[in-house]
Protein backbone atom coordinates (compact mmCIF):
# COMPACT_ATOMS: atom_id res chain seq x y z
CA UNK A 1 0.00 0.00 0.00
CA UNK A 2 1.85 3.67 -0.98
CA UNK A 3 1.68 5.89 1.36
CA UNK A 4 -1.53 8.07 0.23
CA UNK A 5 -3.58 4.94 0.54
CA UNK A 6 -1.80 4.46 4.18
CA UNK A 7 -3.07 8.09 4.75
CA UNK A 8 -6.23 7.89 3.24
CA UNK A 9 -7.83 4.76 4.39
CA UNK A 10 -11.47 4.01 3.62
CA UNK A 11 -12.19 3.81 7.20
CA UNK A 12 -10.70 7.71 7.39
CA UNK A 13 -12.80 8.24 4.30
CA UNK A 14 -15.90 7.29 6.23
CA UNK A 15 -15.46 9.19 9.20
CA UNK A 16 -15.01 12.41 7.21
CA UNK A 17 -18.18 12.00 5.36
CA UNK A 18 -19.92 11.18 8.30
CA UNK A 19 -18.65 12.21 11.09
CA UNK A 20 -19.53 10.37 14.78
CA UNK A 21 -20.65 13.33 17.14
CA UNK A 22 -20.18 16.03 15.03
CA UNK A 23 -23.34 17.89 16.65
CA UNK A 24 -23.29 20.72 19.20
CA UNK A 25 -24.14 19.77 22.97
CA UNK A 26 -26.91 21.63 25.20
CA UNK A 27 -25.85 20.02 28.60
CA UNK A 28 -21.94 20.04 28.17
CA UNK A 29 -20.10 21.17 31.44
CA UNK A 30 -16.74 21.38 29.22
CA UNK A 31 -15.89 22.72 26.09
CA UNK A 32 -12.75 24.02 24.72
CA UNK A 33 -11.72 25.54 21.22
CA UNK A 34 -8.85 24.34 19.35
CA UNK A 35 -7.11 25.93 16.43
CA UNK A 36 -4.09 25.32 14.11
CA UNK A 37 -2.78 28.69 12.90
CA UNK A 38 -0.62 27.01 10.19
CA UNK A 39 -3.88 25.89 7.94
CA UNK A 40 -7.06 27.72 9.97
CA UNK A 41 -8.40 23.84 10.79
CA UNK A 42 -10.90 25.16 13.45
CA UNK A 43 -12.24 23.28 15.93
CA UNK A 44 -14.85 23.13 19.07
CA UNK A 45 -14.79 19.78 21.63
CA UNK A 46 -18.01 19.25 23.93
CA UNK A 47 -17.84 17.38 26.93
CA UNK A 48 -19.99 15.71 29.13
CA UNK A 49 -18.20 15.11 32.75
CA UNK A 50 -19.89 13.24 35.51
CA UNK A 51 -17.82 11.85 38.22
CA UNK A 52 -14.99 12.05 36.18
CA UNK A 53 -16.46 9.30 33.81
CA UNK A 54 -16.96 11.32 30.13
CA UNK A 55 -20.96 10.11 29.50
CA UNK A 56 -20.97 12.39 26.31
CA UNK A 57 -18.59 14.14 23.61
CA UNK A 58 -19.20 15.28 20.61
CA UNK A 59 -17.37 17.92 17.98
CA UNK A 60 -17.99 21.23 15.51
CA UNK A 61 -16.05 22.99 13.03
CA UNK A 62 -14.50 22.89 9.76
CA UNK A 63 -11.09 20.96 9.14
CA UNK A 64 -9.44 18.42 6.44
CA UNK A 65 -10.12 15.04 5.96
CA UNK A 66 -7.46 14.09 8.73
CA UNK A 67 -8.32 16.66 10.92
CA UNK A 68 -12.53 15.55 10.51
CA UNK A 69 -12.06 12.13 11.00
CA UNK A 70 -9.36 12.11 13.71
CA UNK A 71 -11.69 14.23 15.98
CA UNK A 72 -14.63 11.92 14.95
CA UNK A 73 -13.07 8.78 15.75
CA UNK A 74 -11.56 10.55 19.27
CA UNK A 75 -14.99 11.21 20.25
CA UNK A 76 -16.31 7.54 19.88
CA UNK A 77 -13.18 6.40 21.78
CA UNK A 78 -13.36 8.60 24.90
CA UNK A 79 -16.98 8.04 25.41
CA UNK A 80 -17.74 6.61 28.64
CA UNK A 81 -13.75 6.58 29.36
CA UNK A 82 -12.21 8.50 32.72
CA UNK A 83 -9.86 10.87 32.62
CA UNK A 84 -7.38 9.36 33.40
CA UNK A 85 -7.78 6.89 30.65
CA UNK A 86 -8.58 9.89 28.41
CA UNK A 87 -5.26 11.81 29.14
CA UNK A 88 -2.97 7.81 28.30
CA UNK A 89 -4.86 7.22 25.18
CA UNK A 90 -3.88 11.04 24.42
CA UNK A 91 -0.61 10.54 24.98
CA UNK A 92 -0.09 7.21 23.00
CA UNK A 93 -2.03 8.75 20.21
CA UNK A 94 0.44 11.61 20.34
CA UNK A 95 3.34 9.09 20.64
CA UNK A 96 1.97 7.30 17.29
CA UNK A 97 1.05 10.51 15.39
CA UNK A 98 4.59 12.12 16.09
CA UNK A 99 6.12 8.51 14.98
CA UNK A 100 7.53 7.54 18.48
CA UNK A 101 6.27 4.41 18.51
CA UNK A 102 5.65 1.89 15.17
CA UNK A 103 2.74 0.79 13.93
CA UNK A 104 2.09 -2.71 16.21
CA UNK A 105 3.23 -1.00 19.02
CA UNK A 106 0.38 1.53 18.70
CA UNK A 107 -2.03 -0.95 17.20
CA UNK A 108 -1.79 -2.54 20.86
CA UNK A 109 -1.80 0.92 22.61
CA UNK A 110 -4.53 3.07 20.80
CA UNK A 111 -7.28 0.01 19.29
CA UNK A 112 -8.63 1.23 16.84
CA UNK A 113 -7.32 4.65 16.24
CA UNK A 114 -4.10 2.99 14.96
CA UNK A 115 -5.31 3.39 11.20
CA UNK A 116 -4.77 7.05 11.77
CA UNK A 117 -0.59 5.98 12.07
CA UNK A 118 0.12 6.35 8.30
CA UNK A 119 -0.01 10.56 9.19
CA UNK A 120 3.90 10.26 10.85
CA UNK A 121 4.57 9.55 7.51
CA UNK A 122 3.55 13.04 6.34
CA UNK A 123 4.80 15.45 9.11
CA UNK A 124 2.86 19.03 7.70
CA UNK A 125 -0.41 16.62 8.55
CA UNK A 126 0.83 15.23 12.02
CA UNK A 127 -0.79 18.56 13.28
CA UNK A 128 -4.16 18.09 11.32
CA UNK A 129 -4.61 14.94 13.23
CA UNK A 130 -3.51 15.88 16.68
CA UNK A 131 -6.10 18.98 16.77
CA UNK A 132 -9.11 17.44 18.00
CA UNK A 133 -6.81 15.48 20.70
CA UNK A 134 -5.62 19.14 22.13
CA UNK A 135 -8.35 20.31 22.17
CA UNK A 136 -10.47 17.93 24.04
CA UNK A 137 -6.90 17.65 26.62
CA UNK A 138 -7.92 21.37 27.23
CA UNK A 139 -11.29 20.82 27.86
CA UNK A 140 -10.48 17.96 29.82
CA UNK A 141 -7.92 20.50 32.13
CA UNK A 142 -10.49 23.38 32.03
CA UNK A 143 -8.59 25.63 30.37
CA UNK A 144 -9.92 28.56 28.86
CA UNK A 145 -7.69 29.83 26.69
CA UNK A 146 -8.20 28.29 22.57
CA UNK A 147 -5.94 25.31 21.92
CA UNK A 148 -3.58 25.14 19.47
CA UNK A 149 -1.24 22.76 17.76
CA UNK A 150 1.66 24.67 18.22
CA UNK B 1 -16.57 23.70 -28.48
CA UNK B 2 -15.51 27.56 -28.26
CA UNK B 3 -13.85 26.58 -24.76
CA UNK B 4 -11.55 24.08 -26.55
CA UNK B 5 -10.22 26.67 -29.04
CA UNK B 6 -9.45 29.00 -26.34
CA UNK B 7 -7.49 26.40 -24.60
CA UNK B 8 -5.25 25.85 -27.70
CA UNK B 9 -5.34 29.49 -28.39
CA UNK B 10 -3.56 29.45 -24.93
CA UNK B 11 -1.59 27.21 -25.49
CA UNK B 12 -0.38 28.60 -28.38
CA UNK B 13 0.02 32.10 -26.87
CA UNK B 14 1.97 30.50 -23.92
CA UNK B 15 4.00 28.69 -26.81
CA UNK B 16 6.34 31.60 -28.12
CA UNK B 17 8.20 32.69 -24.97
CA UNK B 18 10.71 29.82 -24.79
CA UNK B 19 10.12 28.54 -22.27
CA UNK B 20 12.47 25.34 -22.36
CA UNK B 21 15.57 27.37 -22.55
CA UNK B 22 14.18 29.51 -19.86
CA UNK B 23 13.98 26.16 -17.77
CA UNK B 24 17.41 25.03 -18.55
CA UNK B 25 18.61 28.41 -16.32
CA UNK B 26 16.87 26.89 -12.76
CA UNK B 27 18.41 23.78 -11.67
CA UNK B 28 15.88 22.83 -9.12
CA UNK B 29 13.32 22.35 -12.05
CA UNK B 30 14.96 19.42 -12.86
CA UNK B 31 14.36 17.68 -9.40
CA UNK B 32 12.01 14.21 -9.14
CA UNK B 33 9.52 14.74 -6.07
CA UNK B 34 8.07 11.21 -4.98
CA UNK B 35 9.52 10.15 -8.15
CA UNK B 36 7.66 12.63 -10.34
CA UNK B 37 9.23 15.39 -12.04
CA UNK B 38 8.73 18.43 -10.08
CA UNK B 39 5.79 20.93 -10.53
CA UNK B 40 6.28 23.51 -9.08
CA UNK B 41 3.14 26.34 -8.52
CA UNK B 42 4.09 27.91 -5.56
CA UNK B 43 5.87 31.04 -6.55
CA UNK B 44 3.65 33.20 -4.57
CA UNK B 45 5.28 32.06 -1.40
CA UNK B 46 8.85 31.87 -2.53
CA UNK B 47 10.15 31.41 -6.28
CA UNK B 48 12.96 29.26 -7.71
CA UNK B 49 16.48 30.88 -8.20
CA UNK B 50 18.18 30.75 -11.64
CA UNK B 51 22.00 29.74 -11.47
CA UNK B 52 23.09 32.99 -11.81
CA UNK B 53 21.59 33.98 -8.58
CA UNK B 54 23.23 30.92 -6.92
CA UNK B 55 26.62 31.63 -8.48
CA UNK B 56 26.54 35.59 -7.02
CA UNK B 57 25.86 34.22 -3.66
CA UNK B 58 28.83 31.50 -3.94
CA UNK B 59 31.35 34.30 -6.07
CA UNK B 60 30.67 36.77 -3.44
CA UNK B 61 31.85 33.86 -0.37
CA UNK B 62 34.28 32.64 -2.38
CA UNK B 63 35.79 36.01 -3.87
CA UNK B 64 34.98 38.57 -1.94
CA UNK B 65 33.97 37.91 1.16
CA UNK B 66 34.13 41.21 3.22
CA UNK B 67 32.16 43.19 5.71
CA UNK B 68 31.36 46.78 3.52
CA UNK B 69 31.41 50.28 4.64
CA UNK B 70 34.74 50.10 6.95
CA UNK B 71 37.67 48.52 5.82
CA UNK B 72 40.41 49.98 3.71
CA UNK B 73 41.72 46.82 2.69
CA UNK B 74 41.14 44.97 -1.03
CA UNK B 75 38.61 42.62 -0.24
CA UNK B 76 36.33 45.25 1.90
CA UNK B 77 36.33 47.33 -0.88
CA UNK B 78 35.35 45.27 -3.51
CA UNK B 79 32.27 43.81 -1.15
CA UNK B 80 31.28 47.23 -1.07
CA UNK B 81 31.25 48.30 -4.41
CA UNK B 82 29.23 44.85 -4.96
CA UNK B 83 27.00 45.39 -2.36
CA UNK B 84 26.16 49.58 -3.34
CA UNK B 85 26.17 48.37 -7.68
CA UNK B 86 23.35 45.81 -6.57
CA UNK B 87 21.82 49.05 -5.04
CA UNK B 88 21.65 51.02 -8.07
CA UNK B 89 20.59 47.65 -9.67
CA UNK B 90 17.41 48.10 -7.55
CA UNK B 91 17.09 51.54 -8.29
CA UNK B 92 17.58 50.90 -11.87
CA UNK B 93 14.53 47.84 -11.32
CA UNK B 94 12.03 49.90 -10.09
CA UNK B 95 13.02 53.61 -11.56
CA UNK B 96 13.52 55.38 -8.26
CA UNK B 97 15.46 58.69 -8.74
CA UNK B 98 18.65 58.26 -6.54
CA UNK B 99 20.34 55.08 -4.40
CA UNK B 100 19.49 57.13 -1.40
CA UNK B 101 15.87 55.61 -1.75
CA UNK B 102 16.69 52.10 -1.68
CA UNK B 103 16.91 51.03 1.76
CA UNK B 104 17.90 47.08 1.86
CA UNK B 105 16.06 45.18 4.60
CA UNK B 106 14.93 41.87 5.33
CA UNK B 107 11.63 41.69 3.16
CA UNK B 108 8.42 43.40 2.50
CA UNK B 109 7.15 42.30 6.11
CA UNK B 110 10.95 44.43 7.51
CA UNK B 111 9.97 47.10 5.40
CA UNK B 112 6.16 48.13 6.48
CA UNK B 113 7.07 47.38 10.05
CA UNK B 114 10.10 49.82 9.45
CA UNK B 115 7.81 52.63 7.90
CA UNK B 116 5.12 51.91 10.68
CA UNK B 117 7.69 52.54 13.41
CA UNK B 118 9.53 55.19 12.29
CA UNK B 119 7.12 57.18 9.97
CA UNK B 120 4.02 56.11 11.55
CA UNK B 121 4.83 56.69 15.55
CA UNK B 122 6.45 60.13 14.51
CA UNK B 123 3.46 61.02 12.32
CA UNK B 124 0.47 59.83 13.69
CA UNK B 125 -1.18 60.08 16.35
CA UNK B 126 -4.43 59.79 18.75
CA UNK B 127 -7.53 59.72 16.35
CA UNK B 128 -5.64 59.65 13.24
CA UNK B 129 -7.10 56.90 10.53
CA UNK B 130 -4.99 54.44 8.43
CA UNK B 131 -6.56 53.04 5.42
CA UNK B 132 -5.37 49.34 4.33
CA UNK B 133 -7.81 47.17 2.00
CA UNK B 134 -9.94 43.75 2.55
CA UNK B 135 -7.19 41.74 0.68
CA UNK B 136 -4.06 42.86 2.80
CA UNK B 137 -1.61 39.99 3.76
CA UNK B 138 -0.81 39.94 7.50
CA UNK B 139 2.58 42.21 7.12
CA UNK B 140 0.06 45.09 5.87
CA UNK B 141 -2.40 44.63 8.73
CA UNK B 142 -0.55 43.64 11.84
CA UNK B 143 1.87 46.35 11.94
CA UNK B 144 -0.60 48.77 11.40
CA UNK B 145 -3.07 47.43 14.57
CA UNK B 146 0.45 47.52 16.60
CA UNK B 147 0.82 50.95 15.45
CA UNK B 148 -2.64 51.61 15.65
CA UNK B 149 -2.40 50.72 19.62
CA UNK B 150 0.72 52.52 20.09
CA UNK B 151 -0.79 56.04 19.46
CA UNK B 152 -4.36 55.51 19.17
CA UNK B 153 -5.06 55.84 15.57
CA UNK B 154 -7.58 53.42 14.15
CA UNK B 155 -7.72 51.39 11.19
CA UNK B 156 -9.99 51.56 8.32
CA UNK B 157 -10.38 48.53 5.53
CA UNK B 158 -11.42 49.71 2.05
CA UNK B 159 -14.07 46.53 1.08
CA UNK B 160 -13.98 44.14 -1.52
CA UNK B 161 -16.54 42.74 -3.92
CA UNK B 162 -17.07 39.47 -4.61
CA UNK B 163 -14.41 39.20 -7.76
CA UNK B 164 -12.13 40.40 -5.20
CA UNK B 165 -11.76 44.00 -6.15
CA UNK B 166 -11.45 46.59 -4.29
CA UNK B 167 -14.59 49.01 -4.32
CA UNK B 168 -13.07 51.98 -5.34
CA UNK B 169 -16.19 54.37 -4.51
CA UNK B 170 -15.49 52.86 -0.55
CA UNK B 171 -12.23 53.89 -0.73
CA UNK B 172 -13.62 57.97 -1.43
CA UNK B 173 -15.81 57.74 0.72
CA UNK B 174 -13.50 56.29 3.53
CA UNK B 175 -10.67 58.86 2.85
CA UNK B 176 -11.15 62.25 4.96
CA UNK B 177 -9.39 64.89 7.20
CA UNK B 178 -8.68 62.31 9.70
CA UNK B 179 -6.99 59.66 6.87
CA UNK B 180 -3.48 60.03 7.64
CA UNK B 181 -1.99 57.04 5.63
CA UNK B 182 -2.95 54.87 2.90
CA UNK B 183 -1.04 51.00 2.47
CA UNK B 184 -2.36 48.87 0.19
CA UNK B 185 -1.67 46.13 -1.91
CA UNK B 186 -0.01 46.17 -5.36
CA UNK B 187 -0.67 42.37 -6.52
CA UNK B 188 -3.04 40.34 -3.96
CA UNK B 189 -0.99 37.34 -2.62
CA UNK B 190 -4.32 34.98 -2.09
CA UNK B 191 -6.39 36.00 -5.07
CA UNK B 192 -4.11 37.21 -7.79
CA UNK B 193 -5.70 40.59 -8.10
CA UNK B 194 -3.83 43.76 -9.67
CA UNK B 195 -4.83 46.53 -7.39
CA UNK B 196 -5.50 49.89 -9.29
CA UNK B 197 -2.70 51.53 -7.37
CA UNK B 198 -2.26 54.62 -9.15
CA UNK B 199 -5.79 55.40 -8.84
CA UNK B 200 -5.54 55.25 -5.15
CA UNK B 201 -2.33 57.01 -5.06
CA UNK B 202 -3.97 59.92 -6.46
CA UNK B 203 -6.74 59.98 -4.69
CA UNK B 204 -4.94 60.10 -1.27
CA UNK B 205 -2.45 62.93 -2.53
CA UNK B 206 -5.50 64.77 -3.22
CA UNK B 207 -5.76 65.00 0.79
CA UNK B 208 -1.97 65.05 1.11
CA UNK B 209 -1.78 61.48 2.42
CA UNK B 210 0.88 59.47 1.97
CA UNK B 211 0.90 55.66 0.64
CA UNK B 212 2.41 52.85 0.97
CA UNK B 213 2.44 50.08 -2.14
CA UNK B 214 3.17 46.03 -0.70
CA UNK B 215 4.70 45.21 -3.95
CA UNK B 216 5.96 41.58 -2.45
CA UNK B 217 3.39 39.96 -5.20
CA UNK B 218 4.09 42.66 -8.38
CA UNK B 219 7.34 42.71 -8.70
CA UNK B 220 7.98 38.71 -10.15
CA UNK B 221 5.08 39.61 -12.77
CA UNK B 222 4.68 43.39 -13.30
CA UNK B 223 7.16 46.24 -14.37
CA UNK B 224 7.06 48.34 -11.41
CA UNK B 225 8.06 52.90 -11.90
CA UNK B 226 7.65 54.38 -8.47
CA UNK B 227 7.85 57.60 -10.00
CA UNK B 228 5.41 56.58 -12.40
CA UNK B 229 2.87 54.68 -9.83
CA UNK B 230 3.65 57.80 -7.84
CA UNK B 231 3.66 55.99 -4.32
CA UNK B 232 5.50 57.38 -1.20
CA UNK B 233 6.50 54.14 -0.13
CA UNK B 234 7.09 50.95 -1.98
CA UNK B 235 8.08 47.08 -0.41
CA UNK B 236 9.45 44.06 -1.69
CA UNK B 237 11.42 41.12 -1.25
CA UNK B 238 14.03 39.55 -2.61
CA UNK B 239 13.29 35.96 -2.26
CA UNK B 240 9.90 36.38 -4.47
CA UNK B 241 11.54 37.55 -7.71
CA UNK B 242 14.06 34.91 -8.32
CA UNK B 243 16.64 36.25 -5.16
CA UNK B 244 17.69 34.99 -1.83
CA UNK B 245 15.70 34.66 0.91
CA UNK B 246 16.23 37.40 3.94
CA UNK B 247 16.67 40.26 1.85
CA UNK B 248 14.25 42.92 0.59
CA UNK B 249 13.55 46.48 0.35
CA UNK B 250 12.06 49.77 0.96
CA UNK B 251 12.10 52.46 -1.12
CA UNK B 252 10.49 55.84 0.18
CA UNK B 253 10.86 59.49 -1.25
CA UNK B 254 14.16 60.91 0.06
CA UNK B 255 11.99 64.22 1.58
CA UNK B 256 10.02 61.78 3.96
CA UNK B 257 12.44 59.24 4.65
CA UNK B 258 14.88 62.72 6.10
CA UNK B 259 12.35 63.40 7.95
CA UNK B 260 12.23 60.35 9.47
CA UNK B 261 14.00 58.65 12.48
CA UNK B 262 16.09 55.57 12.51
CA UNK B 263 14.59 52.16 12.82
CA UNK B 264 17.19 50.55 14.68
CA UNK B 265 20.26 51.83 16.04
CA UNK B 266 23.74 50.35 16.19
CA UNK B 267 26.81 50.25 13.75
CA UNK B 268 26.94 51.96 10.20
CA UNK B 269 24.06 54.23 10.63
CA UNK B 270 25.76 56.77 12.45
CA UNK B 271 28.01 59.36 11.51
CA UNK B 272 29.34 60.41 14.82
CA UNK B 273 29.44 59.01 18.36
CA UNK B 274 29.47 59.89 21.75
CA UNK B 275 27.96 59.27 25.00
CA UNK B 276 26.61 62.85 24.94
CA UNK B 277 24.51 62.67 21.85
CA UNK B 278 24.81 60.62 18.27
CA UNK B 279 24.60 61.92 14.67
CA UNK B 280 23.12 59.86 12.47
CA UNK B 281 24.34 58.69 8.78
CA UNK B 282 22.92 59.95 5.58
CA UNK B 283 20.66 57.55 3.80
CA UNK B 284 20.33 55.21 3.12
CA UNK B 285 22.18 53.88 5.75
CA UNK B 286 20.19 56.00 8.53
CA UNK B 287 17.83 52.85 8.17
CA UNK B 288 20.03 50.14 7.79
CA UNK B 289 21.97 49.41 11.16
CA UNK B 290 24.70 46.73 11.75
CA UNK B 291 26.31 44.54 8.86
CA UNK B 292 23.63 43.70 6.30
CA UNK B 293 22.84 41.08 4.40
CA UNK B 294 26.21 41.46 2.00
CA UNK B 295 25.45 38.69 -0.24
CA UNK B 296 21.60 38.78 -0.08
CA UNK B 297 21.82 42.28 -1.56
CA UNK B 298 24.27 41.12 -4.17
CA UNK B 299 22.32 37.99 -4.68
CA UNK B 300 19.22 40.10 -5.59
CA UNK B 301 21.08 42.68 -7.71
CA UNK B 302 21.76 39.36 -9.88
CA UNK B 303 18.61 38.64 -10.06
CA UNK B 304 17.49 41.68 -10.99
CA UNK B 305 20.06 41.33 -14.25
CA UNK B 306 18.94 38.06 -15.10
CA UNK B 307 15.52 39.56 -15.46
CA UNK B 308 16.41 42.31 -17.08
CA UNK B 309 17.86 39.94 -19.97
CA UNK B 310 14.34 38.53 -20.25
CA UNK B 311 12.12 39.42 -23.36
CA UNK B 312 9.20 41.11 -20.87
CA UNK B 313 6.75 41.32 -23.33
CA UNK B 314 6.93 37.65 -24.48
CA UNK B 315 6.90 36.72 -20.50
CA UNK B 316 4.13 38.58 -19.90
CA UNK B 317 2.00 36.98 -22.82
CA UNK B 318 3.38 33.94 -21.40
CA UNK B 319 1.99 34.43 -18.20
CA UNK B 320 -1.04 36.10 -19.23
CA UNK B 321 -1.86 32.99 -21.37
CA UNK B 322 -0.99 30.27 -18.39
CA UNK B 323 -3.19 32.02 -16.54
CA UNK B 324 -5.75 31.88 -18.99
CA UNK B 325 -5.19 28.40 -19.55
CA UNK B 326 -5.34 27.33 -16.08
CA UNK B 327 -8.25 29.41 -15.60
CA UNK B 328 -9.94 27.19 -18.31
CA UNK B 329 -8.73 24.27 -17.68
CA UNK B 330 -9.86 24.50 -13.72
CA UNK B 331 -13.21 25.91 -14.23
CA UNK B 332 -13.96 22.29 -16.22
CA UNK B 333 -13.44 20.50 -13.12
CA UNK B 334 -16.92 19.70 -11.38
CA UNK B 335 -17.53 21.09 -8.04
CA UNK B 336 -14.33 23.32 -8.16
CA UNK B 337 -14.78 26.94 -7.46
CA UNK B 338 -12.28 29.64 -8.37
CA UNK B 339 -11.84 32.42 -5.38
CA UNK B 340 -10.59 35.61 -6.77
CA UNK B 341 -11.87 36.36 -10.32
CA UNK B 342 -10.85 40.08 -10.53
CA UNK B 343 -10.53 41.12 -14.36
CA UNK B 344 -6.97 42.26 -13.97
CA UNK B 345 -5.27 39.31 -12.26
CA UNK B 346 -1.31 38.27 -12.23
CA UNK B 347 -0.36 34.50 -11.53
CA UNK B 348 -2.52 33.30 -8.72
CA UNK B 349 -5.69 30.81 -8.84
CA UNK B 350 -6.94 30.04 -5.74
CA UNK B 351 -9.95 27.26 -5.61
CA UNK B 352 -11.73 25.26 -3.33
CA UNK B 353 -13.85 22.02 -3.53
CA UNK B 354 -17.13 21.95 -1.99
CA UNK B 355 -16.59 18.15 -0.25
CA UNK B 356 -12.65 18.35 -0.03
CA UNK B 357 -10.50 20.19 2.01
CA UNK B 358 -7.73 22.27 0.76
CA UNK B 359 -5.51 20.76 2.94
CA UNK B 360 -5.84 17.34 1.48
CA UNK B 361 -5.66 18.36 -2.07
CA UNK B 362 -2.18 20.02 -1.40
CA UNK B 363 -1.14 16.42 0.10
CA UNK B 364 -2.21 14.19 -3.26
CA UNK B 365 -0.72 16.58 -5.74
CA UNK B 366 2.16 16.66 -3.62
CA UNK B 367 2.24 12.92 -4.23
CA UNK B 368 2.07 13.75 -7.89
CA UNK B 369 5.01 16.05 -7.60
CA UNK B 370 2.92 19.06 -7.82
CA UNK B 371 3.47 21.58 -5.01
CA UNK B 372 0.74 24.27 -4.02
CA UNK B 373 -0.02 26.22 -1.09
CA UNK B 374 -2.86 25.05 0.49
CA UNK B 375 -4.30 26.85 3.76
CA UNK B 376 -5.13 30.59 4.59
CA UNK B 377 -1.85 32.77 2.87
CA UNK B 378 -1.33 34.96 5.70
CA UNK B 379 -4.69 36.61 4.50
CA UNK B 380 -6.80 35.30 7.11
CA UNK B 381 -10.01 38.47 6.34
CA UNK B 382 -9.59 37.52 2.57
CA UNK B 383 -11.07 33.55 3.71
CA UNK B 384 -13.21 35.02 6.19
CA UNK B 385 -14.78 37.44 2.98
CA UNK B 386 -15.16 34.22 0.97
CA UNK B 387 -17.00 32.19 3.66
CA UNK B 388 -13.78 29.51 2.86
CA UNK B 389 -11.39 28.19 5.83
CA UNK B 390 -8.41 27.70 3.36
CA UNK B 391 -8.39 28.05 -0.53
CA UNK B 392 -5.59 25.94 -2.90
CA UNK B 393 -3.46 28.73 -4.19
CA UNK B 394 -1.43 27.83 -7.53
CA UNK B 395 0.74 30.62 -8.07
CA UNK B 396 2.59 30.65 -11.62
CA UNK B 397 6.43 31.84 -12.82
CA UNK B 398 7.40 32.50 -16.15
CA UNK B 399 9.51 29.09 -15.74
CA UNK B 400 5.77 27.33 -15.79
CA UNK B 401 4.18 25.79 -18.54
CA UNK B 402 0.78 24.51 -19.79
CA UNK B 403 2.02 20.72 -19.56
CA UNK B 404 2.60 21.39 -16.10
CA UNK B 405 -0.72 22.98 -15.85
CA UNK B 406 -1.90 19.31 -17.33
CA UNK B 407 -0.02 17.76 -14.70
CA UNK B 408 -2.33 19.71 -11.86
CA UNK B 409 -5.63 19.21 -13.42
CA UNK B 410 -5.00 15.35 -14.00
CA UNK B 411 -3.88 15.20 -10.31
CA UNK B 412 -7.04 17.07 -8.95
CA UNK B 413 -9.10 14.56 -10.69
CA UNK B 414 -6.99 11.53 -8.71
CA UNK B 415 -7.54 13.79 -5.63
CA UNK B 416 -10.96 13.70 -6.69
CA UNK B 417 -11.46 10.04 -6.93
CA UNK B 418 -9.99 9.43 -3.85
CA UNK B 419 -12.85 11.86 -2.07
CA UNK B 420 -15.44 10.47 -4.49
Amino acid sequence: MSDLDDLYQEVILDHNKSPRNFRPMAGANRKAEGYNPLCGDHVTVFLHLEDGVIRDISFQGSGCAISKASASMMTAELKGKDEAAAQALFDNVHKMLTGETNGDDAADRVGKLAILSGVCKFPARVKCASLAWHTVNAALKGETRPATTE
Amino acid sequence: MKAVSHLVESRTAAGRFDVARIREDFPILKLKVHGKPLVYFDNGATSQKPQAVIDALSHYYGAENSNIHRGVHYLSERATAAYEEARGRVRGFINARSNQEIIFVRGTTEAINLVTQSYGRTFLKAGDEIIISAMEHHSNIVPWQMLCEQVGAKLRVIPINHDGEIVIDEYRRLLNDKTKFVSVTHVSNALGTIVPVKEIVALAHEMNVPVLLDGAQAVPHLRVDVQDLGCDFYAFSGHKMFGPTGVGVLYGRSDLLDKMPPYQGGGDMISLVTFEKTHYNVLPYKFEAGTPHISGGIGLGAAIDYLAALDWQGLAVHEHALLSYATESLSNIGGLRIIGTAREKAGVLSFVFDHVHAHDIGTILDQEGVAVRSGHHCAMPVMQRFGVPATTRASFAFYNTVEEIDVLVKALHHALKVFD
